[in-house]
Order: structure tokens, then sequence, then C-alpha cells
């Protein structure tokens, strides 16, 4: 819990006017909601196959050649259904499948058909049906309908929030950091000179108010340069991004929404099989989400993360022992809230003629059919606001049911 | 004071320092223009010690490096391990790359052709290679020495080609390894292409997205530069090398032109690329971005695509006419600085160097950038750092610099007139409110750390 008389307190026995006293943002507003939804950009384009093998289907170990994962030994993969598997990195993942708590998609994508990192990404973020169609991000559209819009209910884990969290709904942002602790009257001097800026003013706001909710919600405030250093975790560690988003999302006044981006997936080349480059990327992915479920504790029951990709990978291996730039793949709903123990695949197999220009995995399902669901099922969202404004014209894209108890 | 001097100082420099916005003030845009009639300053060690090394000395260093890992693990026993890859890699290469940085970010602090250096920025930004991957840390520098600061005021067209050429970029867009699968190699060794630089080759680095081509013209272009390669014998200076045994023989249709001729057709291809009509579109529309707007006016995005197709691409042709353009010189709120620009203006106000422990202040600056959200040479993506306000305006960003702004006052003296140094490094720029409330200051590190942290001084 917050205790913002103490933090007050703090600050005026400082001497210092306090920045809590301006009128900048006083109140942390309660919350419409006690449902939590995460979404993960996996950003770089996961290889789908290697993350959900479907290592039942018959032309798998000829198609994969040296990326086929093993079924047996110390780097077996985890057998879900008989037919897909999960990564042998994501034991994590595994546990929640066992829970009831994980669902697998596969040949999914969003509506982007060619094979550019950054048009896919925009048309991931954008819910639009093409790159730049749309100039905001579907998940900022969503915040009105959610009541979630005022600012306390959206945070970016990132310098800067994403475009899927970007638009006219006001959202924050926050990173764990190693700088000194903001001087409150400091503070409120530079806030005043930002009052006729279109852009500072609120950002600043923002910043203030995510800050001191993030203050009390760590409890292992970082004293030492080690322990800074440690929060915010050595390069490509993603706990103490995770724990942070979870820290915070736990907070009875804490945000509802949150995006945190991992990248690092575009493996081009020594991609590895159950050991090796994507192997150590999947584990560092699969230890974030395991902190994320500690840190949020009683509230991972209320919780839905949503992990997903711009595009998939070729199924078959390139000349360098990587994959390159496909079409669909594979993305997961996870959470405490989740109907899981289930794959949803419009399986077609992996033969040369089932293969999207006989290199990728086939589009089958639609990305925004994933979103959807946890927008209407989880979040509440009419369908009427998810057909006309938060993915517009998408009337003929229903949600899929059945992934979140009734 | 000018205000076009100023103007001239700060959107396209990289902020003033003393005494600067009246050396611009007289002729502004002639000030500018004269910083490219000499080639662009190269980095220069801090500590003095021995000068950074060409690309083609560092690849014959990094493959002497793998073959000594690699006795050494052969010769190692339980008893006798061999010692941690990983760190002597760090010691050695990425050691390299960070010297390198601090001399390039105090160039930025100091550097007396401050437009030449903000083009040499925006080149390497648009050409990125990364840091972040582990083959091309040890390169990046060479890449900006090699292929990019020669040529900021050359043609697009010998940019392009050293840019491809680099072993940096050879190895950050995986060409290095990629072979023809039709090649005596690639039957020898069943390997075959890799479509990344063909790719992101249009993409970002010439058409663009919308720039007119196919999938198979990714694969048509991954194929004529095919064969090149670094140089695996650490042989000439420039670390490239074309091996005709992994070039995909045949005739190659990219864009419905046929290419056939070995490393002259990989030549060739990037010379059609570099004067398309779409790339003359595209580098216009980045380059308006940089220096006039967010949403730049059509008609400057104009007059600048017409001026590189004209020119052929002659770059220093199209920095002019960015110079001469109305549009850049408008008043008002500027963009927001990215984190490298805010810092090396911070610095450039200051004055720096002015004393103290000078290799303790730039790695200071390199941390606190970095927190900040940006690394020279080291984006997260071949797409390079963003170049909009709204990525580097973000709640924890702006209070990431703010608190920046605050530890930099502390760290000031005593006793100086910060008013004074507000007035010379902004002149009309500054604000009034800015200006009384730096004067209300308790102490002039607290003014300076305001006038850092003032909306005039985040944009640019």
């Amino acid at each position: 819990m917050l205790d913002r008389r103490s933090i007050l307190k703090t600050a005026l026995a400082a001497g210092a006017m306090s920045v809590w006293d301006a009128p900048v943002r006083f109140a942390f507003a309660s919350v419409p909601t006690d449902r939590r939804f995460v979404v993960v950009i996996l950003r770089g384009a996961l290889d789908g196959l290697a993350a959900a093998p479907p290592y039942g289907d018959p032309d798998y170990k000829s198609v994969r050649g040296a990326l086929a994962l093993d079924t047996t030994g110390t780097n077996a993969l985890h057998d879900l259904d008989g037919h897909f598997g999960l990564h042998p990195a994501l034991t994590n993942m595994k546990a929640m499948w066992d829970a009831k708590e994980l669902v697998v998609f596969q040949n999914i994508s969003s509506p982007y058909r060619d094979r550019s990192h950054f048009d896919g990404q925009n048309v991931l973020e954008t819910g639009g049906t093409g790159p730049h169609v749309l100039g905001d991000g579907w998940l900022n559209r969503a915040l009105k309908p959610m009541g979630l819009a005022n600012g306390d209910g959206a945070l970016a884990i990132a310098a800067s929030p994403p475009l899927m969290l970007s638009g006219s709904g006001k959202v924050s942002s926050w990173m764990p950091s190693v700088m000194p602790q903001p001087d409150a009257a400091f503070l409120q001097r530079v806030r005043a000179l930002y009052a006729g800026d279109p852009i500072l003013g609120a950002s600043l706001d923002r910043a203030i108010d995510t800050e001191a909710k993030a203050d009390a919600a760590m409890d292992d405030k970082p004293k030492t340069p080690e322990q800074m250093a440690q929060r915010v975790g050595s390069y490509g560690d993603l706990t103490p991004l995770f724990t942070g988003a979870g820290k915070l999302l736990a907070r009875d006044d804490g945000p509802r929404i949150a995006v945190l981006d991992a990248s690092g997936w575009d493996t081009h080349v020594n991609e590895g099989a159950g050991d090796g480059q994507l192997a150590r990327r999947l584990r560092a992915l699969d230890a974030g989400l395991d902190a994320m479920k500690t840190a949020l504790g009683p509230a991972w029951k209320k919780t839905a993360v949503v992990m997903a990709t711009e595009f998939g990978r070729t199924a078959a291996p390139n000349g360098n022992g990587g994959t390159d730039h496909g079409t669909a793949g594979a993305a997961f709903l996870l959470g405490g809230a989740v109907q899981g123990g289930t794959v949803r695949a419009e399986w077609v197999g992996l033969k040369p003629s089932a293969l999207k220009d006989g290199r990728d995995q086939p589009p089958q399902t639609d990305m925004r059919v994933l979103f959807k669901s946890v927008l209407a099922d989880h979040m509440g969202v009419s369908r009427r606001d998810l057909d006309g404004t938060v993915f517009p014209d998408s009337g003929g894209v229903a949600p899929a049911g059945a992934l979140f108890a009734a | 004071m000018s205000l076009e001097g100023a103007i001239a100082a700060h959107r396209f420099g990289l902020g003033a320092r003393p005494g600067e916005i009246e050396a611009a003030a007289a002729a502004p845009r002639a000030w500018l223009l004269r910083q490219l009639d000499s080639p662009a300053d190269q980095p220069q060690p801090l500590d003095g010690g021995a000068p950074f090394q060409p690309g083609g000395v560092l690849v014959s260093a990094l493959i002497q490096y793998r073959k000594d890992r690699e006795a050494e693990k052969a010769q190692a026993s339980a008893a006798m391990p061999a010692p941690d890859p990983v760190k002597l890699f760090f010691k050695t290469f990425v050691a390299a790359y960070t010297r390198e940085m601090a001399a390039r970010f105090a160039l930025g602090f100091t550097s007396e052709k401050p437009f030449a250096e903000r083009l040499v920025w925006f080149w390497s930004n648009h050409f990125t290679v990364s840091a972040l991957n582990p083959a091309a840390i040890t390169f990046v520098g060479a890449f900006e020495r090699e292929a990019i600061r020669p040529n900021i005021a050359g043609s697009f067209e010998d940019m392009l080609l050293a840019v491809t050429r680099h072993p940096a970029m050879q190895l950050y867009l995986d060409n290095a390894q990629s072979i023809g699968p039709d090649s005596l190699a690639g039957k020898f060794t069943g390997k075959g292409i890799n479509e990344n630089l063909g790719r992101e080759l249009m993409e970002l680095h010439t058409l663009g997205v919308d720039g007119g081509y196919t999938q198979a013209d990714v694969i048509a272009l991954a194929k004529i530069l095919t064969g090149w390669s670094i140089d695996r014998d650490g042989g000439p200076a420039t670390g490239f090398r074309y091996y005709p045994a992994r070039h995909e023989p045949g005739d190659i249709v990219l864009r419905g032109k046929t290419y056939n001729g070995g490393e002259d057709a990989g030549i060739a291809a990037l010379k059609d690329l570099a004067h398309d009509p779409a790339t003359a579109r595209h580098i216009a529309m980045k380059f308006a971005v940089q220096f006039i707007a967010d949403d730049p006016p059509p008609a400057s995005v104009a007059r600048l695509e017409k001026n590189f197709l004209q020119s052929g691409g002659d770059l220093r042709a199209l920095a002019e006419t960015a110079v001469n353009d109305p549009a850049a010189w408008k008043p008002g709120r500027g963009k927001m600085r990215s984190p490298v620009e805010y810092t090396a203006a911070a610095m450039r106000l200051l004055g720096w160097p002015r004393g103290g422990d000078e290799d303790k202040q730039v790695k200071g600056v390199m941390a606190a950038t970095r927190m900040m959200g940006e690394f020279p040479l080291a984006a997260p993506s071949p797409k390079g750092w963003p170049d909009n306000s709204d990525a580097w305006s973000g709640p924890d960003a702006l209070l990431n610099r703010i608190q920046w702004a605050k530890e930099l006052g502390n760290r000031l003296p005593q006793s100086f007139d910060a008013v004074a140094i507000a007035d010379a490094g902004l002149g009309p720029l500054l604000q009034a409110d800015t200006r009384a409330a730096m004067k209300s200051s308790a102490s002039p590190g607290d003014a300076m750390a305001l006038l850092v942290a003032s909306p005039e001084f985040q944009r640019r």
C-alpha cells in the first residue's frame, strides 16, 4: 500500500514545497476494473516453429532439419498435446500449461502479408489492415471503452510508450532507473516552465505520478550502486522489467494495462535448436514471465498476458543455420484469468503446398481474434467498440470465445 | 543577438558553444555550409594512446582472436581450463568500442564544425550498424570513420558502396555468410543465401518500404550480393573481399533489369538503386524530418527530392537545399533533441572541457545518455534510432533528462554567472520565464539545471 501521507511528510520535512501539493496531479484515482491485461511485444519476428514446435507433424523433422528439437534427452521439448510442444527453455510456461493457464496459438498473424519488420510491427501495433493505415495504437483506442484513459490506467514499461499504447488516451511510462530520486521542489519549478508546452507538461505529470507509485511498490528500494545495478539488470535480462510491471500492476491503485517490449528474435544466423542463441532468449523471456507472476501475487488470478510478434519466420532453415522473415507464427495467451491448456491451430501441415509461398507458416488465424478475445471476454469491451473504433471495420473478425471462464 | 545565428547553432548544429551564435550571426547559412568545405573531423583517442584501427586491421585481429581461442580450447584441460572467451572479448573488442565512443562523444562536445558532425550522426543512423550485434561491435567505430565521415558531402552512391562493402555492414546484416546456392561454394557446402542485407538495403537504405520491390527482388538482390564478404585472410586495409566461388552464377533479374557479372553486378545494382526516384523520395523525407520538422511541409520535401534526383545524389547539394529552405528557419518550438543531441548540447553550453577529470566526465555523460534511451552506433534494429519528438518525450524518458540536468547542476562550481551563459548559449531562443526562474534560483548550479531542463533546451 502506498502511504501518500508519509511521502508528503518527508517532502515537507525536507523544507521543500512538495510537488504533491501542486495542482499537477493529486489523488491516485480509483480504477474501474480489477482485471489486468499485459501485452508483451516480441520484436524481431519470433520463430513460431521453434517456440511451439509441431513435433507430431510427419514433415516436422525433414522441414526443420538441424533446427528440429529433440523429443528425448537433456534438451527435450515439452510435450503439450502429443502434436505440439513447447521449446525446452520454456519451463515456467510449461508449468502454466499444466495449471491450465496457457493457450498456444499457431499459424496466427496480423493482416500484414509482406516481410518488413517495421511495417509488420506497425500493423501489429496500430491494429490496421496495412502499414500506416492508422496513426495510433489499438490498445490506446481500447482505453476509453475500458474506462482507463485518464493516465492512471495504462503503463508502458519503456522510456516512451510504444505505438501500440500511443494515441489520444493518456498513458504513462516507467523503467527501473539508477538515476537519483527527483527532487520535488526542483521538479515543481521545471513543471512551471513546461506549462505552455504541448507535450512536456502532460508527460512530466504522468512521470511524477508513476514514479511515486513505483517507489511505493518496490519493497527492495536500491540503496547501494550494486543494488541499483541489480534493479536495472544486465543486458538481455528481462526480469527487472517484468518484476517492475508485476509490482505496479499488483497495486490497488496501479495500472490495469501494461505493455512490455522484448526484442532479440531476429535469428537469421545460428538460431540453434534446444540450446543456443534462441534458446537463451526464450529462457530469459520464460524467467521474466515467472518473475511477473510472482510479483503480481494474488492479482495473477485476474491477469491475462498476450505475447505476440510481427510475423513468423521461414519453416526451413536458411543458408546460415537461421531462418528468414516469414508470415504466420505463434502467439501465447497466459495468466491466472485464462482458461487454458489448449492449442488453437488450424493446422494444415508443413508440406511446401501448405506453406505460404512454399516457405512460410500460413496465416490461418487473424491476430485480431486473439486481441479482441481478451478485450471482449476479459476486459469487457463491447463488440460495437471493438469492431468500430478499436479495430475499425473489423466486423468480420470475431473473438475466439472460451478462452476465459464464463 | 541574431535569431538566425541561434537557429543555425541549435537546429542545424549541436547546440551553441560559447561565442558560437556570434560567429554564425553575420551569415548563418554560409557559416553552416563552410563546415562542409573540408573533410569531416575524425574522433581522436582521449587518452592520447594508439590511434583507432582501420576496419581491415580489425578483421585480421578478430580472426586471430578466434584462432587463439580455439587453440586455447584445444590445449585446455580440467587442471588448466582455457580463459573465458567472453571476458577476453570484452577486454579487447568491447573496450575498444567504448574507447572510440568516448572520443565520438567528446568530438560532439567540442566540434567547431557542428553541422558536419550532425550530418555524420544522421548518415550513421540512416545506415545503421549496431554494437548490440556481437559480430558487428568490433567494426562499428571504423564504419563511421571509413564509410560515413569521408562521404557526408560527397555522393550518395559512393556512401552506399562504402557502407555496403564495410565489414560492419557485411557482418551486421549477415551478408558475409550469404552463399549463392548454385555457386561452387554453395554446391560444395549445401549452404544458401541470407536475405537480410538484400531486404534492408532496399527498404531502409535506398528505395524505402513503398519504393517498389517484391520478395522476389529481395531474393534477387541477396543473390547479386553473394560473394561480398569480409576478407577471411585479413588482407587489404578495407577488410572487404569478393569471393567469386560464393557468387550465384547466371542472370539475376532485379526489379525488371537483368544483372550478370560477378562483383560488378552488385556494384551496378547498388548504383541503380542509389539513383532511383524512390530513393530520392525516401532520403528527402528523412532529411526533412531531421532538419525541418517531424511533419515537414510537402514543398520542402519536394525541393529536397528534386535536388537529390537532379544532382545525382550530391549530398553537399542536399545539405545546401535544406539550409536554404525557409521552413527550416521558422522560429518557435522545434523538435525534441534525441538523448545524444541533448547531452552534447549541454556540454557545449558549458564550454566543455573546463577542468577536472575529463575522462570521468565523458564516461558519466555516456552512461546518462544510455539511460535516457539512446547510444551511438547501438540502435536496437537496422531501422536505427527514431527521429520524432514523441520517441524522446515519454514520461520516463523526460524524467531521466530532468534528473540528469539536476545532477549536472549539482556538479558545477559554486560561483559563476549562469544567466550570462544562458544568454550566450541560447540568445533569442531563451524564454523570459526560464530566464526569470534562473535569476531566482538559490545557486548558479540550480539555475543551470533549470536551463538544461527547460522546454527550449529540450528542443532544437
